[in-house]
């Protein structure tokens, strides 16, 4: 186990956590279908950056796209794109940016900008060889940052690590309580006496449950708002709900810790070890979409990429419980999951 | 009167891997008897009797407690016995009262009988101005008449006591011996463990064992006069020497 862990570790972890943004998922809105929008479309696309989301001439079906986090960027094309650039004029193009997650938006539309201007350069170099002909400025390009307008790294970071804290106190808390029963014996009173072990599993959870929503509260409501301004656009309302079920979850792997390890250095070293992956492997600091796949597999396994994932949608996007319903359903069969577990795998009797 | 059988043990065996910790003992205890379960270290006491309380599955053998089979009816032999382990096991964190309101519970009796049980019981003992002090904050011998209170507290038919006089001095253990007198008295089993020769005395019958098998099995006289010896002491010696297994 002590050789493992880190060897695990090192493999795993410096191949997700890797800072290039890759994987960007774009809409592309052309108004203009020519061969020079097409032209730079397939430039984008070619760049390796960049995935088509779609590509399509209405700007309303993309920017659901981008309500639903199925998409990162907008690029819209308009429609008089091709006759502007001969026609010497300024041709807008309009960039929109998911920016709930700061960096990802940044290098994303820092990106894109550059292979527009590369793209725009091109054509006046060819103008001005065909035609003799200076284009002044061709291309224009506005730029949106959308959910996130200031692109606070704050903003996107501390509802992220509130999230991993409420994690880590509730799994540390829990996986030591049953093992020190354990270690100092009083666990064996237990288990001569007739109480259901659903009933003293739940014993266990409850207390820090309390404690979990508690600390919760503290963070969201002291430090993220009092300290930082960060106020949630979307309501407490899913907030809470969510975390309900997931401290459910997360205290349920601290039991099951608890039910294998026998001592409570052992279940410290197992809870260490699963913390950094669940740290590293939810998003928190690099973007799922630019991980491997077997590496954004394992994101899905994990429930902390559920947690912070509605707390930044929720915090900086305002979103509902209807439109988060994926991740409620997923973390409450992973409550469900690691609770049956742990009670099974407590035995009253050896 | 004819006496009533509560524990009965048949050809019990607990083997962990080639180790056979107990090895095909039969026995049988009267209710409200005294019941000393003697033994050096390691001659497989303690499994016997957490395989009696299941918390350990035997490996083969029969066993009713209470009229409960022991592989069954685990959960309905755990509600009609008590159990005071070799480790202090009360929650030192907790307090006195805490502690006697939480096992009570946990043996499903009401509110209105903890209560009463509870003053009851830190009268009997003497500690009322103890009463809300951490139990971790009790002298040893307090704590193990405490912690034998509390494992009566539901009045069981049987009361498995795994040495619970190990560490505490004669006074504290006469007067534990008395308490275990009056659970007797009131027709409750006393299973008990223990290395002290004395005690074993106060047993009305005593079992020996022997590398996991009982070698004796007679009233602390019978014992004596079997053996031709003075005391018990020589008996555990003439019986023990045999034994090929080290202690632990």
């Amino acid at each position: 186990m002590i050789f493992l862990m880190p060897i695990i570790q090192l493999l795993i972890l410096p191949m997700a956590a890797d800072y290039e943004i890759k994987n960007i998922n774009i809409s592309i809105v052309d108004h203009d279908h020519s061969s020079y929008s097409r032209e730079l479309t397939h430039k984008i696309i070619s760049s390796g950056y960049f995935v088509l989301n779609d590509y399509g001439q209405d700007y309303q079906s993309a920017f659901k796209n981008f309500e639903k986090d199925q998409s990162d960027i907008i690029l819209e094309i308009p429609h008089d794109f091709e006759k502007n650039i001969g026609k010497l004029s300024a041709s807008s193009l309009l960039v929109s940016t998911n920016a709930i997650n700061g960096v990802k938006a940044g290098v994303g539309s820092a990106y894109l900008m550059q292979i527009i201007s590369n793209y725009n350069q091109k054509i006046r170099q060819k103008w001005l060889h065909y035609n003799g002909q200076e284009i002044k400025e061709g291309m224009h390009v506005e730029s949106r940052f959308w959910y996130n307008k200031y692109m606070k790294y704050t903003f996107f970071m501390v509802p992220g690590i509130l999230g991993i804290l409420v994690t880590m106190v509730g799994v540390y808390m829990c996986s030591l309580n049953i093992v020190k029963e354990k270690e100092i014996g009083t666990i064996e009173q237990i288990n001569v006496t007739p109480i259901k072990k659903q009933y003293f599993i739940l014993g266990k959870l409850i207390p820090f449950w309390l404690i979990g929503i508690f600390v919760f509260s503290v963070g969201l409501f002291v430090v993220a708002r009092g300290i930082y301004g960060i106020i949630p656009i979307g309501s407490y309302f899913p907030l809470y709900a969510f975390l309900a079920i997931y401290l459910v979850a997360a205290l349920g792997i601290g039991l099951l810790i608890s039910t294998y390890s026998s001592t409570q250095q052992q279940s410290m070293s197992l809870t260490f070890f699963l913390m950094m992956i669940f740290i590293l492997m939810s998003g928190l600091f690099t973007p799922i979409e630019s991980m491997p796949e077997w590496a954004q597999f394992i994101t899905k396994l994990n429930p902390v990429t559920y947690f912070i994932d509605v707390m930044r949608r929720v915090i900086l996007k305002g979103s509902t419980i209807h439109e988060l319903q994926f991740d409620f359903i997923v973390v409450s069969i992973m409550a469900a999951f690691f609770n049956i577990w742990a009670v099974l795998n407590y035995k009253k009797t050896n | 009167m004819e006496k009533k059988i509560v524990i009965k043990v048949e050809n019990l065996v607990k083997a962990f891997g080639d180790f056979i910790a107990v090895d095909n003992i039969s026995f049988e205890v009267y209710q409200g008897e005294i019941f000393g379960f003697l033994g050096a270290n390691g001659a497989g006491k303690t499994t016997a009797m957490r395989m009696l309380c299941g918390l350990s599955t035997p490996t083969s053998g029969d066993a009713q407690i209470a009229g409960y089979d022991i592989y069954t009816n685990t959960e309905d032999i755990k509600k009609n016995i008590g159990y005071m382990s070799q480790k202090f096991s009360l929650y030192e964190d907790l307090t006195v009262k805490e502690n006697i309101r939480f096992f009570a519970g946990v043996y499903g009796l009401d509110i209105k009988t903890i209560k009463r049980k509870s003053e009851e019981l830190i009268n009997t003992l003497g500690l009322n101005a103890e009463a809300n002090k951490l139990v971790g904050s009790l002298p040893l011998g307090w704590k193990q008449k405490l912690a034998f209170s509390v494992a009566i507290i539901h009045e069981p038919k049987v009361v498995f006591l795994d040495e619970p006089t190990g560490g505490v001095d004669p006074v504290t253990r006469r007067q534990f011996w008395d308490m275990i007198y009056a659970a007797s008295d009131k027709n409750i089993t006393v299973f008990v463990t223990t290395h002290y020769m004395d005690e074993a005395e106060y047993c009305h019958r005593v079992s020996m064992m022997v590398d996991g098998k009982i070698e004796a099995l007679d009233t602390p006289q019978g014992l004596k006069d079997t053996y031709h010896a003075q005391s018990m002491d020589q008996v555990f010696y003439q019986l023990a020497r045999a034994a090929t297994r080290s202690a632990d």
